[in-house]
């Protein structure tokens, strides 16, 4: 047996699979900051401690997010790592890149930082890992010369995401990446300067299937959908049910609302428009047979979060369809009287989810201007209590 | 934490360059961060910025939030990153002698 400076860090490079502990020794082969950032992360582990410090506040010049501070607690030791600051770069719609950008992207970062990336870290951004203050402007200059941006960070709007909708997927009901890019395009402000009481992320899925985890992931959910109804070839159901397909158990039973039946009989799938949620799981079953609905939008969810203040939240449903067609004035105008409520009643470091609970949905409702709808309310048919505004008590005696 | 050298004074900052001990602020550190953070010229509208930081953090113990600081000092987000090109927290709140603000990633 050799003698391994980092024999808990050796375990995990152990089976087939790719290995962080080996990206990061070969980063370490080129560059000290990579090789004691290794060292430090051994030590964490033999510790049980994590050795970043909390916080830290660095940035480029004009921007008020987009590099996180990280400074290490044990930089005698590990003086390689006393500052190794995060750079987010602002990705691409759909993470669409040439091997051209990348590589781009990467000579400047092996030139200015550790050489270490993170593709794509779960705010969406692309993650480039580990540089001086020092280094912080001329990398960013780079960058932006290679026609890069920053991504956000702090009290404001946290890079925008979405799935690859159309570019890639025939479920798609809105053009989720045209939409990113376009929401980025006109918050840039609320990217780069952060203004608010604490961050606010918009994701967008083209459907309900929500590949971009937008529902759980993100403040401002946009969701593809339809307000007609969806589409069944009865010769294709056919077809599935021929070639041994179990539609019973996989798509009638599946179906939430039960809005689904066969009828073996006349070999015919019976739909109850009325009772259908839109949830997907018969499309994604039956792809060639059943599909999304003609009159195309999405619905809105607001409050989706991990835990801080409060728990982890699911979104709600604010608005059960709206249209979501360039150029978005629709939506932009909406985003901007929540984030602007948020931004006017929120305490720092409370997410809009919990804004809402503090407050309640009718006050928020009131001070955005949207209205009511039974969609908002998990189980409208079996829930029987309507609460009124004040003025509404009086009105009516 | 390190030394900054204040007219053959030596001052002390956290890593981020933050004042260490806001009572040991005076005009002579406000220039020095000035040039640190890329602020050429100190002009009044500054000093209402600056002023008005201390004030509220004399009085509450922490930084203002951003709405409230646009809107008591009636200027812009954008203005006050004219002013500061390194923006409220790192910028303005450095020079106003303030510890370093607790934000989040
Ligand atoms: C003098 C006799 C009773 C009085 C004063 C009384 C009072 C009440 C009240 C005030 C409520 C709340 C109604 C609301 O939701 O606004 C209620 C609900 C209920 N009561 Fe009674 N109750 C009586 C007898 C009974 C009996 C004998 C049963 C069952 C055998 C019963 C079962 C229930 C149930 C299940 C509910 C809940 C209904 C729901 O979920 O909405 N109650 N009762
Ligand atoms: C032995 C005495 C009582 C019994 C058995 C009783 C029973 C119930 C029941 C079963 C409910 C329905 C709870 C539910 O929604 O699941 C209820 C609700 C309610 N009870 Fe009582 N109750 C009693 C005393 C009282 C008293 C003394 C008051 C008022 C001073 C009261 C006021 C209410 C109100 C306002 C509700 C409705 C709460 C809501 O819908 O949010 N009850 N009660
Ligand atoms: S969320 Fe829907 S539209 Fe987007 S990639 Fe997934 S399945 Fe396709
Ligand atoms: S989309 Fe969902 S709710 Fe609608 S019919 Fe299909 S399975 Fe049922």
């Amino acid at each position: 047996m050799t003698d391994s400076k980092t024999p808990r860090l050796d375990e995990l490079e152990k089976g087939a699979w790719p290995s962080f502990v080996t990206e990061i020794k070969k980063a370490a082969a080129k560059k000290a900051n990579s090789q004691d950032l290794l060292d430090q992360l051994e030590l964490s582990y033999k510790d049980k401690i994590g050795y970043w410090k909390h916080g830290g506040i660095v940035g480029v010049k004009g921007y008020g997010g987009g590099v996180i501070g990280r400074y290490s607690a044990k930089a005698d030791q590990f003086p390689n790592v006393k500052e190794f600051h995060t750079l987010r770069v602002n990705m691409v719609p759909g993470f669409f890149y040439t091997t051209e950008a990348l590589r781009g992207l990467c000579e400047t970062w092996d030139k200015f930082g550790s050489g270490l990336t993170n593709m794509h870290g779960s705010t969406g951004d692309l993650v480039l890992l580990g540089t001086t203050t020092e280094n912080l402007q001329p990398c960013f200059d780079e960058l932006a010369e290679k026609g890069w941006d920053l991504g956000g960070s702090g009290g404001g709007l946290r890079t925008p995401s979405g799935c690859v909708g159309m570019a890639r997927c025939e479920f798609a009901c809105i053009d989720s990446m045209d939409f990113i890019q376009e929401v980025t395009r006109h918050f840039q402000d609320a990217i780069h300067r952060p203004a608010w009481p604490y961050k606010f992320k918009i994701k967008c899925s083209g459907c309900a299937n929500d590949c971009a985890a937008a529902t759980a992931r993100s403040d401002f959910a946009v969701i593809g959908t339809w307000c007609d109804t969806l589409k069944i070839d009865q010769n294709a159901v056919r077809e599935y049910v021929k070639g041994g397909f179990n539609i019973d158990a996989l798509v009638v039973g599946k179906c939430p609302t039960k809005a689904l039946e066969y009828d073996s009989a006349k070999q015919e799938l019976k739909f109850d428009a009325e009772n259908c949620v839109r949830c997907m799981n018969c499309i994604d079953m039956m792809p060639k047979a059943i599909k999304t609905g003609k009159d195309r939008g999405a619905a809105i969810l607001i409050g989706g979060k991990a835990p801080v203040v409060k728990s982890a939240f699911i979104g709600w449903v604010l608005v059960p369809f709206m249209k979501v067609d360039a150029p978005y004035a629709e939506i932009f105008d909406l985003i901007t009287r929540i984030t602007e409520y948020f931004d006017e009643h929120a305490k720092s470091r409370e997410r809009i989810g919990e804004l809402i609970y503090r407050v309640g949905m009718g006050n928020f409702l009131k001070g955005v201007g949207l209205t009511p709808q039974p969609q908002m309310v998990s189980a409208p048919r079996a829930n029987p209590y309507i609460f009124w505004q004040d003025e509404e008590v009086v009105k009516h005696g | 934490m390190s030394n900054i050298d204040v007219k053959g004074q030596q001052i002390e900052v956290d890593e981020d360059g933050f004042l260490v001990d806001p009572d040991v602020w005076n005009q002579d550190i406000v220039e020095a961060f000035a040039k640190l953070e890329d602020v050429s010229e100190l002009t009044e509208d500054h000093w209402k910025v600056i002023n008005y930081l201390r004030d509220y953090y004399k009085q509450f113990g922490i930084a203002p939030m951003i709405r409230k600081l646009c809107k008591d000092t009636g200027f812009s987000l954008k203005q006050i990153y004219d002013m500061f090109p390194s923006g409220p927290a790192k910028g303005a709140c450095k020079l106003a002698g303030l510890p370093k603000p607790t934000g989040c990633v």
